[in-house]
């Protein structure tokens, strides 16, 4: 399929774009419901919800306890109002620690 | 989240440099997975130009992977095509979270920092103290993202298995980590947020051992129902907005 994988590529970026970018182009903000400017506010924390969960269990597909782990050192770090980044190293260097137990 | 004042307008260049900055630990999460994706695009017999080229017009780090796997499995062109649409529909809800904070930038420009959209980019630009979103921001934001996405899956393509696996397999957990990070502060402060992310999960994990609605459609479904009937449950929470 090599000869086509190019344009096989091509559709697949152009309908990641599409619900990319329609509401913020498209849409009036002025003309929505109160109701629907609440539900829209609460998806960034809805999502978050819905990304760790269940996914974080999967990263080591044999050992749930691995991203669970990663997980609890995640949640300590930002617990303690630590910057992003230092929340992400954490994590890491703690699974990293995990590997040589 | 901490108010700002509202009528307070920092020259662009400020917005375009916390949009940088924001960007590094989604940087440094995506590392990894752009890695591990330019490994697997390599041992699924693509050539680097398509590698960095899926990268480069898709940015979309789970329907890439899924798509080297129905490459892989002789998948046709248009599976492929509605599969990886209906991995992304869920960013219309980002893309219509967003437009409810973003400033009024021209369409155009709303037109090109749209396409930085992913749930990443998304997380950290919805979760930020700002109380407008500019269009410097998300473009900062967006471009320091994608550049490493595309960079990565580069570099995964042509150095291939040279990283030490234990080093790789922890780094599996930057982005969950990151999730974390967005999530925890906001949820110190409401209960709304605790109740809103606690309902997506649950759901979510329900939805995971349901095969039509793994992946994509899981999370569109268990965040609409969160943030819907959260919205009816506890309206006029204390949520400092």
């Amino acid at each position: 399929m090599s000869e086509q994988l190019i344009w096989v590529i091509v559709g697949m970026g152009i309908v990641t774009y599409i619900p990319r970018m329609l509401p913020l182009v498209l849409f009036h903000t002025n003309h929505l419901h109160p109701r629907i400017q609440g539900i829209l506010k609460n998806v960034p924390f809805a999502i978050l919800g819905a990304l760790i969960f269940p996914g974080v269990f999967t990263i080591n597909p044999e050992n749930y306890l691995y991203g669970g782990i990663g997980a609890a050192a995640a949640f300590i770090a930002a617990w303690l109002n630590l910057n992003v980044i230092v929340v992400v190293l954490s994590s890491i260097f703690v699974l990293y620690g995990y590997t040589f137990l | 989240m901490m108010p700002s004042p509202a009528v307070h307008r920092e020259e662009s260049p400020a917005y375009w440099k916390k949009g940088v900055q924001a960007g590094l630990p989604i940087a440094i999460g995506y590392m990894p997975v752009a890695f591990t994706f330019g490994l697997l695009a390599k041992a699924a017999e693509l050539s680097l130009f398509e590698t960095i080229g899926m990268s480069v017009i898709v940015f979309a780090g789970a329907s890439q992977y899924i798509a080297l796997s129905m490459i892989v499995a002789m998948s046709g062109a248009a599976e492929l095509i509605l599969t990886t649409f209906i991995m992304n529909i869920r960013h219309l809800l980002m893309s219509a979270s967003l437009k409810e904070r973003a400033e009024d930038d021209p369409k155009w420009l709303r037109a090109i920092y749209a396409f930085f959209i992913t749930d990443e980019t998304f997380s950290v630009a919805a979760t930020s103290s700002e109380k407008k979103i500019t269009g410097s921001y998300l473009l900062g934001l967006g471009i320091v993202a994608y550049s490493c996405w595309v960079i990565f899956s580069g570099v995964g393509y042509v150095m291939g298995a040279g990283l030490p696996q234990s080093l790789q397999d922890s780094m599996g957990i930057a982005l969950y980590a990151m999730f974390i990070a967005l999530l925890v502060p906001a949820a110190k402060k409401s209960k709304k947020v605790i109740a809103l992310a606690a309902t997506a999960a649950v759901l979510n994990s329900i939805f995971s051992f349901v095969p039509t609605l793994n992946g994509g459609w899981g999370i569109i479904l268990s965040t609409l129902i969160a943030a819907v009937s959260i919205e009816f449950f506890m309206k006029g929470d204390e949520r400092d907005e």
